[in-house]
């Protein structure tokens, strides 16, 4: 099987049965995308699929052959960490930090969302060409990523200075 | 997880030809729930059919109608303009389910065929007559809360979990299948089965059949409809109760014309026929709203934890009707 990682190729012989989570972690080394509930519940997982967020623990591997994946190993150039990354760190985003991969990835997704207009369930007004990313939007668009050491706060602090003023 | 081989269709016809080689296949959308059963082997297909490279499209007619190929993510079904602006309680129910990543994965076939989540049926060591046909169910005298209270059987009380069927439903949603004979159409409301007892048998899909596309029939004041779902926390979960509607008024404010479906109820998406006829040529008042609600209802029962839903249920048609009445007037 043949794969895009990070910007860079890779081949492998894998069982189908193998999660793009489990080639990660037990066949590539990247053991920065984490593995939390393995069942899409917690978000730890999250990586990037040509640009939009996927649960990659429910994702089998053979079926993102050939696509371009960003995991958060990928997120940073090298020396200069992504924006995201700062602000996390600048707002106590994390405490033990196991999430923060997952929200990363997800909180880089999520803006491209915004930014291509993709409603939310808390979306006003549906007709509505561009949509702003307040409060609201950025809890109801992060749900699907669980901290269960509580560091919301920072959490939306760090993506809404990251993300927010650049839409506003 | 079980072995099985894996192939990648390219046409419909292929998926099909595809699966009828196999003995137990299963065609694989998204995976978002399919996967997680493999894993807990509640699934175990020997052939995995990927039909995620089928048509996606999103086709607006000019009728005002719409088809959306079953390989059509969620995202991108909520996202499409001519959903949002057409029938955007549609829209509303995919942004109500689930969470962004999930929605990006899954596919509208999938999300349509996707299983419930009584966690007895997940649950190898409870008793579970989807799972193990004859087997019993540990459902109706354990934890029952997200269970149904309509048209269930000594046999199941779980419920569909799907938010997007209950939009399906309350719009008249037409299913495309095609199989190993060819070509036909189901409306999504006589898709889904009840429970009987035969829970284990879901749908009314023969072998080998594929979900190709949904059509959305025009449907004029469906421009002025909502989804509310009902959970217990804000975001990502499953529905308590959700309503779908849509609500067509004369200038005098009598009900012209009405969609409702309800979601969280049933063993499958709930079309609340009962109240629909109910609520025909009345005053679009909170009262009547109430009335047709428990028409509705008449017939719901609840068990250990879930009679709560049945005036819930009540409570949230009539204030979904009331916000859509609100709107018109």
């Amino acid at each position: 099987m043949h794969f895009l990682i990070n910007g860079k190729s890779f081949d492998f012989e894998l069982d189908v049965r193998i999660s793009l989570l489990d080639l990660f972690r037990e066949h590539m080394g990247l053991t920065g995308t984490k593995k939390g509930c393995n069942q899409g519940a917690c978000g730890a997982c999250t990586v990037l699929v040509e640009g939009e967020r996927i649960n990659s623990c429910l994702a089998l591997a053979v079926q993102y052959q050939g696509r371009a994946i960003t995991t958060v190993e990928g997120l940073a150039e090298v020396g200069h960490l992504h924006p995201l990354q700062h602000a996390f760190i600048e707002n106590d985003g994390f405490q033990c930090g196991y999430c923060t991969p997952g929200q990363l990835c997800s909180a880089v997704g999520m803006a491209d969302e915004i930014e291509r207009g993709v409603p939310s369930a808390v979306t006003t007004d549906l007709a509505a060409e561009s949509i702003e990313l307040d409060r609201d939007e950025l809890r109801e668009r992060m749900s699907g990523n669980l901290c269960r050491c509580g560091a919301y706060n920072g959490i939306v602090e760090a993506i809404a200075e990251t993300f927010a003023k650049e839409s506003a | 997880m079980i072995e099985f081989t894996y192939a990648r269709a390219e046409d419909t016809r292929g998926a099909i030809r595809l699966s009828s080689d196999a003995a137990h296949p299963k065609y694989l959308g998204g995976g978002t729930n399919l996967v997680d059963l493999m894993r807990e082997t509640v699934e175990k297909p020997d052939a995995l059919v990927d039909v995620t490279g089928l048509s996606s499209d999103i086709e607006a007619r000019a009728d005002g109608s719409l088809l959306i190929g079953a390989a059509a993510k969620n995202t991108a079904v909520a996202a499409d303009r001519a959903v949002r602006t057409r029938f955007p309680m549609l829209a509303r129910a995919i942004l109500a389910g689930a969470s962004g990543q999930i929605r990006n994965m899954a596919t509208v076939g999938g999300n349509i065929l996707q299983r419930t989540r009584c966690t007895y049926f997940y649950d190898d060591a409870s008793r579970c007559n989807k799972r193990a046909p004859g087997a019993g169910c540990d459902a109706i005298d354990g934890f029952n809360r997200n269970h149904a209270i309509l048209g269930a059987s000594p046999a199941c009380v779980a419920t569909h979990p799907s938010d997007m069927c209950i939009a399906l439903a309350a719009l008249d949603a037409i299913v495309h299948l095609e199989g190993p004979n060819g070509r036909r159409t189901l409306k999504l409301v006589e898709l889904h089965r009840l429970p009987g007892g035969r829970p284990d048998i879901e749908t009314e899909l023969k072998s080998h059949e594929l979900i190709t596309a949904i059509e959305l029939p025009a449907l004029r004041f469906a421009a002025r409809s909502t989804y509310r779902k009902v959970r217990d926390r804000a975001s990502y979960a499953f529905a308590l109760v959700s309503v779908a509607a849509a609500l067509d008024l004369d200038a005098d404010g009598t009900v012209r014309d009405v969609r409702l479906a309800m979601g969280g109820v049933a063993h499958k998406p709930w079309r609340a026929w009962k109240a629909e006829n109910a609520l025909r040529g009345q005053s679009a008042v909170r009262e009547n709203f109430r009335a047709a609600a428990a028409a509705e209802l008449a017939m719901a029962s609840g068990l250990r934890d879930n009679a709560f839903k049945i005036e819930l249920a009540a409570r949230v048609i009539a204030a979904v009707l009331s916000e859509l009445a609100g709107d018109l007037a």
